[in-house]
């Protein structure tokens, strides 16, 4: 308990902190962290697939993303007066969210719903029986039992691959189409 | 042109000997990292998803310590592109091979049952099935996600160099 708890202050810290911050690139180094104290507490929870894919995600690809754009506009946060109606909004949010969470079942509650529905015995007996020769469970689910679903997911990544290649896309096209230009560009001289 | 200091930034990266060093010392590992979360999926954490992102990750950081020129000499755009459609291909094409194979006694197969890829029908080999199955479809998911990773910091990356506008 004591390991949940410290994660927990540690990530109610980055959040308030990088909410406060006015240098964009400290905000967008403390989103990483924050990714990272998230797939900490993740894995805690025994969620390691999603603390895996939280850790590669939100702590490496995405800030690398944040820190890319952040190149191509200010460091800085525009200064800007304080309004009271965001902070109400944010609040009356947060606190509705909280007390949505004070009807939800213990964690790790052997009798809570999503336990005990059939769905959830159908999945598991699916499971053990191929659990000899793979034993993540995991796995199993994601890529044989709902496998339908997983290439939906696939095709919405490559959906958003094509998306970027279309929106911002057609500048590098040109470069590729006189390729020692492209090369001469990609390095600058000193 | 060379002065713009967004254009200046990978040349003073590169410049910087802790980071070079450091960097060329860990990429190979987190590649290989990589690899082993694609095809230890099925016994450890991991898969396809994670791995695609990890081994984009080791790409990424190359290209920001190198240069977007030094990356696109290793993966060229061209094979980030066909990377993005070549890993939903293997998908569906592991699912219509289980179309085409499921011809035994239990009638026609069903798309993405990987019983049949062990063997015909019937024959008790189901979990070998399972297994390839599984496999193929994580190497597609792995590499229709690193090439998007790819192509997104490919994208966001070149956008930084002014020169490229003509």
């Amino acid at each position: 308990m004591p390991v949940a708890l410290i994660l927990f202050v540690l990530l109610f810290a980055t959040a308030v902190i990088v909410a406060r911050l006015k240098d964009l690139f400290a905000a967008a180094m403390l989103t990483g962290l924050f990714s990272l104290v998230s797939a900490g507490l993740f894995m805690w929870m025994d969620a390691v697939d999603v603390a895996f894919t939280e850790a590669a995600v939100g702590a490496g690809i995405s800030t690398i993303l944040m820190l890319g754009t952040l190149s191509l506009t200010a460091r800085n946060e525009n200064q800007q007066a304080f309004r009271w109606l965001p902070l109400v909004v944010v609040l009356v949010t947060g606190s509705v969210l909280i007390v949505g969470t004070l009807d939800m079942p213990a964690f790790g509650d052997p009798q809570a719903p999503a336990h005990q529905h059939e769905m959830y015995a159908g999945f598991i007996t699916i499971a053990e029986e191929e659990v000899e020769h793979i034993p993540n469970i995991v796995t199993v689910i994601l890529a044989s039992v709902r496998s339908h679903d997983t290439l939906g997911e696939t095709t919405v990544i490559l959906t958003a691959a094509v998306g970027v290649f279309l929106l911002l896309g057609s500048r590098r096209r040109h470069a590729a189409a006189a390729p020692p230009e492209a090369e001469d560009s990609a390095e600058p001289r000193p | 042109m060379n002065d713009d200091p967004v254009a200046r930034r990978p040349m003073r990266m590169r410049e910087k000997l802790v980071l070079r060093v450091t960097s060329k010392a860990l990429i190979p590992f987190i590649l290989l990292f990589a690899l082993y979360v694609q095809f230890h999926g099925d016994f450890g954490p991991g898969g396809g998803f994670q791995a695609g992102v990890i081994f984009a990750a080791g790409l990424v950081l190359y290209g920001v310590i190198f240069g977007l020129g030094s990356i696109e000499q290793v993966v060229s755009p061209r094979m980030v592109e066909v990377g993005v459609a070549l890993g939903v291909l293997l998908y569906g094409g592991v699912g219509i091979a289980c179309l085409a194979l499921g011809g035994g006694p239990e009638g026609a197969g069903n798309f993405l049952d990987f019983n049949v890829l062990g063997g015909p029908a019937g024959t008790g080999v189901h979990a070998q099935g399972q297994h390839l199955g599984i496999l193929l479809v994580e190497l597609g998911v792995g590499i229709t996600v690193s090439s998007s990773m790819l192509a997104i910091f490919y994208m966001f990356a070149g956008r930084g160099l002014p020169e490229e506008e003509s």
